[in-house]
C-alpha cells in the first residue's frame, strides 16, 4: 500500500447509515488510515462528487433511489483510474442471492469495524468485478447509459434513447437532443433491455416507445422495403428483410 | 419441562357456535340446507320426469321454515353468543323446531305429511349444518393460520430489523436519547409481533403501534417519510385484527418511500360508514414491478386474517392510479362489548 491514506466515498440513502460508516472509518483509522472524500445519497450524486474529488474506494448501498449501488458500480468502470466498490446491504434476499451467485463480496449492515477494515484492505489488492458480472447482479437493467467525456461521466437516461446504431467499434445512442458514443455492443444492450429496444436491422435497435409507425417505400424503383417512423425526429430507420416478421410481431402490426 | 409438556399436548380448540349475524354464515346456511333439500329429492325421486315437480314441491315446503329459522337465529344471536356450546345447540334446536311447528299447519298438513318427518328432516339438516361449521372453524383455526402467518411475516421482517438496528447504531454516538427511543419502539413492535393472543383489538391500540413504527422509520428515512392521517371520523373504539394496519404501512414505506429520492407522502384514511369501517392506505409508486412478490404476500396474509375474523363481510381491494398505489379494506364495525 502507498503511504497516502486511501480515499473513500460513502454512498447510502439513509443518513444514520452514512454516519455509522463514517464513525467506523474513524475507529479503524489507526491501522487502516483513510480519507473521507465525501458522502452521497445515491449513485447519481456519487458520480457528481467524484468529478471533483476522486476516490480509491466507494462504499455503496445496494438499494438506493434514483441510482442503486450496482448501477453506480457499472458506471464507475468508465473512470480512470477506476475506483473499487464495496457493496453494503442490510438485508435484501434478492440482492444477496445474486451476489453470492456472482461471487461478488458485500458487507452486511450493521457493519463491523473488523469486516470493514478487512474489505478495505482487500479492495486494493483484488481486481474489481467486470461489467458482465455486475450486470448479472441487477435485475431489470440500468436506468442510464454512461459516456466518458473529458474525464467526466455523462449519464444518458435509457428512457430518453430513441435508437441505437452500431458503427464500427462504437454504438451511437440517439436522443431527441443529440448523439452519444457508447462503449458497448448492441447484442449486450439488446439482452439487457428486452422489451424496451427492438432489433430492426443488423446494426440498429429502436426503442419501442419511440416508434410512430412503419411505411413502405421504394415500390417504384424496385427496391421496396419498410421503414420505421419515429416520434419527434425526422430520421427514418430501415427495417431489414430478415427482421421484418419479428418487428411486425413485436409492434403488433 | 412444563412448557415442553404444554407443547406436546394438542392445544384445546375453542368450540364456537357460528355467528348468525354474519353474512357469510347466513349465506352458507341457506345454501347448505337447500343443497340438502336437493339431495333428499334426488334420493327419493327415481323418475327423472317427475324430478322438476318434486323439486318445486320440496322448495315450497323448505323455504318458509328455513327463512323463519334463520330469522329467529339472527334475533337470538346476542344470547346465543353468551351460552356455552351445549346450551347454544339446544337454543338453535328450539328455534328450528319452532319454525317447523309454526309453518307445518300452513304447508304440510294439507298435503298429508307427518310433523315428525318434518322435524326429523329439520334435525338432520341442523345437525349437518352445525357439523359443517364446526369442521370449517377447526379447518381455519387461528392456531393453523397463526403458524402460516408467522412464517409469512418473518420473510419481510429482516429488512426492517437490520435496517433499523443499523439506524440506531448510526445515531447512538451523536444522539443517545434518540437511539434509546428507537430501541424502545423496536421492542414494542416485536412484542406486538410475538403476541400469542390474537383477538381483535381497539383500532386506537393499532394506531398507537403504527405511530411507534413510523417514528422508528423516520430515524432512517428522515424527511423522505411523510404521513398524512385522516382520522376525523375514525371510530377509535372499533375492533380490528391486531397488526392489520402496521404491515400496510410497512409495505407503503418499502415500496413507496424507500425508492423515492424526495419526500413521499403516505396517506392513511380511516372512517366509519354506517355499519362498516373503511381503511385506506395509499402511497406513491416510484419504480415499476420491483419486488412486488413481497407486497402480494403481505396482502394475502391480511386478506386471510380478515376472512378468519369477518368471513365474507370483509373486503380488501388494491388499485393503482396516477402514480399512487392504494389498499382499501372494509369490514363490519364492531365495538368492544362491556
Amino acid at each position: 500500500m502507498s503511504d497516502r491514506p486511501m480515499r473513500v466515498l460513502i454512498v447510502d440513502d439513509e443518513a444514520p447509515a452514512r454516519t455509522r460508516l463514517r464513525d467506523l472509518l474513524g475507529d479503524i483509522a489507526d491501522h487502516c488510515p483513510t480519507e473521507l472524500v465525501g458522502v452521497a445519497g445515491n449513485g447519481v450524486e456519487a458520480l457528481r462528487l467524484l468529478e471533483d474529488a476522486p476516490a480509491d474506494v466507494v462504499l455503496a448501498d445496494i438499494r438506493m433511489p434514483v441510482m442503486d449501488g450496482v448501477e453506480l458500480a457499472r458506471h464507475l468502470a468508465r473512470l480512470s483510474p477506476r475506483p473499487d466498490v464495496i457493496f453494503t446491504t442490510a438485508y435484501d434476499q434478492y440482492a444477496v442471492t445474486a451476489f453470492e451467485l456472482a461471487a461478488v463480496d458485500y458487507l452486511l449492515k450493521p457493519v463491523r469495524a473488523e469486516r470493514l477494515a478487512d474489505a478495505l484492505g482487500k479492495a486494493l489488492r483484488n481486481a474489481p468485478p467486470d461489467d458482465e458480472r455486475l450486470a448479472r447482479l441487477a435485475p431489470g437493467g440500468r436506468q442510464h447509459f454512461s459516456v466518458s467525456e473529458r474525464g467526466r461521466i455523462l449519464l444518458v437516461p435509457v428512457s430518453e434513447v430513441l435508437f441505437l446504431k452500431a458503427e464500427l467499434k462504437y454504438v451511437t445512442a440517439t436522443t431527441a437532443q443529440r448523439d452519444y458514443l457508447l462503449d458497448e455492443s448492441l447484442v449486450q444492450i439488446e439482452q439487457e433491455f428486452p422489451g424496451r429496444f427492438l432489433r430492426i436491422h443488423r446494426n440498429c435497435l429502436v426503442a419501442c416507445e419511440a416508434v410512430a409507425g412503419v411505411e413502405r417505400v421504394g415500390e417504384q424503383d424496385g427496391d421496396a422495403r419498410w421503414e420505421i417512423l419515429l416520434k419527434g425526429v425526422a430520421e427514418r430507420l430501415p427495417i431489414s428483410r430478415r427482421q421484418w416478421s419479428a418487428v411486425r410481431q413485436a409492434l403488433k402490426l | 419441562m412444563e412448557s415442553i409438556k404444554q407443547k406436546a399436548e394438542r392445544p384445546p380448540v375453542m368450540r364456537r357456535l357460528p355467528d348468525f349475524r354474519n353474512l357469510g354464515i347466513l349465506l352458507r346456511t341457506l345454501l347448505l340446507v337447500n343443497f340438502l333439500g336437493l339431495l333428499t329429492v334426488l334420493v327419493r325421486e327415481s323418475d327423472p320426469a317427475a324430478l322438476t315437480t318434486a323439486l318445486v314441491v320440496m322448495a315450497g315446503r323448505l323455504e318458509l321454515p328455513l327463512l323463519l329459522a334463520v330469522l329467529l337465529l339472527f334475533m337470538v344471536q346476542p344470547w346465543l353468543a353468551r351460552l356455552g356450546p351445549r346450551a347454544g345447540v339446544a337454543l338453535i334446536g328450539v328455534c328450528v323446531g319452532f319454525a317447523v311447528m309454526v309453518t307445518f299447519p300452513l304447508l304440510g298438513e294439507a298435503e298429508g305429511d307427518s310433523l315428525w318427518r318434518w322435524l326429523g328432516w329439520a334435525v338432520g339438516a341442523t345437525g349437518a349444518s352445525l357439523f359443517y361449521f364446526d369442521y370449517r372453524s377447526q379447518r381455519f383455526s387461528p392456531a393453523l393460520t397463526e403458524a402460516r402467518l408467522m412464517a409469512l411475516t418473518s420473510r419481510i421482517r429482516p429488512h426492517f430489523l437490520f435496517n433499523s438496528l443499523n439506524g440506531v447504531l448510526g445515531v447512538i454516538r451523536s444522539d443517545p436519547r434518540r437511539a434509546e427511543r428507537a430501541l424502545e419502539e423496536l421492542a414494542d413492535l416485536f412484542r406486538a409481533q410475538m403476541q400469542e393472543n390474537r383477538d381483535l383489538v381497539p383500532i386506537a391500540d393499532e394506531l398507537a403501534l403504527c405511530e411507534r413504527y413510523l417514528d422508528l422509520e423516520q430515524l432512517r428515512l428522515g424527511e423522505r417519510l411523510q404521513v398524512r392521517w385522516l382520522l376525523d371520523t375514525c371510530p377509535r373504539n372499533a375492533l380490528v385484527p391486531p397488526l392489520l394496519l402496521q404491515p400496510l404501512l410497512e409495505n407503503a414505506v418499502y415500496h413507496g418511500v424507500e425508492p423515492a429520492s424526495g419526500p413521499a407522502e403516505i396517506v392513511v384514511h380511516i372512517e366509519r360508514r354506517a355499519a362498516e369501517v373503511l381503511i385506506r392506505v395509499d402511497n406513491p409508486v416510484a419504480d415499476v414491478e420491483r419486488h412486488h412478490a413481497g407486497n402480494r404476500m403481505a396482502l394475502d396474509n391480511i386478506r386471510e386474517r380478515l376472512m378468519l375474523f369477518f368471513d365474507l363481510e370483509a373486503h380488501l381491494e388494491t388499485e393503482r392510479r396516477n402514480g399512487r398505489y392504494r389498499v382499501s379494506i372494509r369490514f363490519p364495525y364492531r365495538r368492544k362489548s362491556a
